[in-house]
């Protein structure tokens, strides 16, 4: 099930089931820009909410205006159930974020950074600040460098604490703002790991970035911004459904292969360099095989290709998604 | 309540709605352990601690250059505390606090308050302290009471090294006013809380301007230059005869004005006029930082 722009979000989900929405959330920059534009979200309590969109797309100024630290120029929103802004102190301390990159005192320790950020915070009991500080400095696997001053930290570490910082307390939302950048391979797939784990907890994840593939690997939901405006937003499951899974079979005997897949009742036949593809639907692929081998067709490879998001996206909005924004 | 895993063992916040007084008594303990992290933070800082050593210096070089070319000739019309630091060791920091706070204690408490909000949002730390909620107004004011912090530890670092200094260098003991009246040596050193009391406060005035300044910009240089550059013209201002109207409403004018302490019983009507002139700037100033900060967009 999608939900397009134009259908009001909040109409599909109570309110008290979401632990964000945004109601015609708007910023108008004093230069006329308008970085967000009238933006309905509602994300589930409970899911790991990829917030897509190219560089520039308004994301981070969402997120921002979330956080309450940019005033949006219209609209309204909630956090955990509770209207903001008016709610900021009691909500935030029960909300994990990490905005635009890490931001640390350059002359202190992980550790002291982390105890610097929990003494902000009102709500947060320093009889149990050192265990908190050590036990999120374990998770995001920092325990070693937690003595290490913050100056001497790799852009890998730095990521890292900033997502400590975000897992000192116990918290019901996390919002995290592109949170595998400046990371390794390695580093990208421990956060993926982690977001999971912490998601698997009860915790729901807002997490932005610019990369579907890796949203597409995490993520139950989604929501995709363009030049400030929501394209789309909804289960991932319910994305991808509108977009067919296709059977490619890789042989030299083409015609052939394309006769028995459309003997078989496939749609879509479509030949190409080597190779022949059609909609599967609700076919078994092993019964498509078999059909080909006993059509005499010399089968090299048989693939069955479940839609990216990319493909989603292509569909839907009838634009590539261009990364580089 | 869904928390993250593994967590469930440490417990943030306090229980469920506690009683009013409970929660009041809470709050300010988070504030003052917030304070205590700014504190730490501003007098652990290598720049910080440089600039108390050399404010705790200079009371000391006055000191060893009036007991090596001796005190200036009256007949110099020279300030009259130094032509008696020679004569009683407790002058030196009467003598001490009068130079410096012209131009050195208020560079180093522009340095601090006007890198306070400033120096934050350069380094990007302001949007997670917003975050965490610190709350804006709750920041400021711990911002601007550790600025308050500094004043006086500046200020108690002159007034504690000339002490040793001048015990060390000159005589000591019972203190011959200006006025002409004798006070014991402990009565001295109490009037010396005062005149640091007064001092810090003067100080805790001009670090509301450098804190408002520290709202507009996210450089911290910027507010710190244009604090020095404001107490630099002013004062240029104070000394013009023709303007001489406008001295009683100037910062500067009254930072020095605590020679009544030396007279008996101390005359502490111009000390009293400072120090509503430094509430009024606390005031004014301070109101128009916490305009300014509690309706900015943090875009940095």
């Amino acid at each position: 099930m999608l939900t397009v722009r134009e259908r009001t979000p909040s109409a599909t989900l109570p309110a008290e089931d979401c632990s964000i929405v945004t109601r015609g959330l708007t910023k108008r920059f004093r230069s006329g820009q308008v970085a967000v534009d009238a933006l309905d979200l509602a994300v589930p309590r409970g899911s790991v909410f990829g917030f897509l969109g190219p560089n520039g797309s308004g994301k981070t100024t969402t997120i921002r205006m979330l956080l309450g630290l940019v005033a949006p120029t219209g609209g309204a929103w909630e956090l955990l159930g509770t209207p903001m802004p008016g709610g900021t102190a009691a909500v935030l301390s029960r909300v994990g974020a990490l905005v635009e990159g890490p931001a640390f005192y350059p002359y202190l320790s992980g550790e002291a950074n982390l105890r610097r950020y929990d003494a902000a915070d009102p709500a947060a009991d320093p009889r149990t600040a050192s265990a908190r500080i050590g036990l999120a400095l374990d998770r995001v696997g920092l325990a070693a460098a937690a003595r290490k001053r913050y100056r001497a930290y790799s852009l890998g570490m730095r990521q890292r604490l900033a997502i400590a910082a975000a897992l000192l307390g116990p918290r019901e939302l996390l919002i995290l703002d592109e949170p595998t950048n400046g990371l390794d391979p390695q580093g990208t797939r421990e956060v993926r790991g982690l977001i999971k784990e912490i998601a698997a907890g009860g915790t729901t994840v807002f997490v932005s970035s610019h990369l579907l593939a890796e949203v597409e690997q995490m993520c139950s939901h989604i929501a995709v911004m363009r030049t400030g405006r929501l394209v789309a937003q909804g289960p991932i499951a319910g994305l991808r459904a509108g977009e067919a899974v296709r059977i490619r079979v890789e042989t030299p005997d083409l015609a052939e292969a394309a006769a028995v897949l459309a003997a078989s009742g496939l749609a879509q036949v479509r030949t190409g360099d080597g190779e022949v593809s059609a909609e599967l639907g609700a076919d078994a692929p092993e019964r498509i095989c078999a059909a080909l081998v006993a059509g005499g067709v010399a089968v090299r490879g048989l693939a069955v290709q479940r839609p990216s998001l990319e493909d989603v996206f292509v569909g839907l909005t009838g634009e590539g998604f261009d990364v580089n924004g | 309540m869904s928390t993250v895993s593994g967590q469930e063992t440490v417990s943030i916040g306090t229980g469920a709605a506690p009683l009013p007084r409970a929660r009041a008594v809470g709050a300010l303990r988070a504030w003052l352990r917030l304070l205590g992290s700014e504190v730490g933070l501003t007098l652990r800082r290598p720049r910080n601690i440089a600039m108390l050593a050399v404010l705790a210096l200079v009371p000391v070089l006055i000191g060893v250059a009036l007991r090596t070319f001796g005190g200036p000739d009256e007949t110099d019309g020279g300030p009259s505390v130094f032509g008696q630091v020679t004569g009683n060791g407790l002058f030196l920091t009467f003598a001490a606090l009068s130079i410096l706070v012209q131009l050195l204690l208020p560079v180093a408490v522009a340095v601090v308050a006007g890198d306070s909000v400033a120096g934050e949002a350069g380094l990007g730390t302001l949007r997670y302290l917003l975050a965490a909620p610190a709350g804006r107004t709750r920041l400021l004011g711990v911002k601007y009471a550790n600025a308050v912090v500094f004043c006086l530890a500046a200020v108690a670092a002159v007034a504690l090294s000339s002490l040793l200094a001048g015990v060390l260098l000159f005589p000591a003991g019972p203190i011959t006013l200006l006025s002409g009246g004798t006070i014991p040596l402990l009565d001295g050193v109490l009037r010396i809380g005062v005149v640091v009391l007064y001092v810090t406060a003067g100080m805790a005035a001009l670090a509301a301007v450098a804190l408002a300044f520290s709202t507009m910009t996210e450089a911290a240089v910027g507010a710190i230059a244009s604090t020095v550059g404001l107490v630099v013209v002013v004062q240029v201002l104070g000394v013009i005869p023709q303007l001489s109207v406008f001295q009683p409403y100037l910062l500067t004018h009254w930072w020095n004005g605590f020679d009544g302490v030396l007279r008996d019983p101390m005359a502490t009507g111009e000390m009293g006029q400072g120090l509503l002139v430094f509430a009024a700037y606390i005031a004014v100033f301070g109101s128009i930082a916490w305009a300014r900060f509690t309706g900015k967009d943090i875009t940095c």
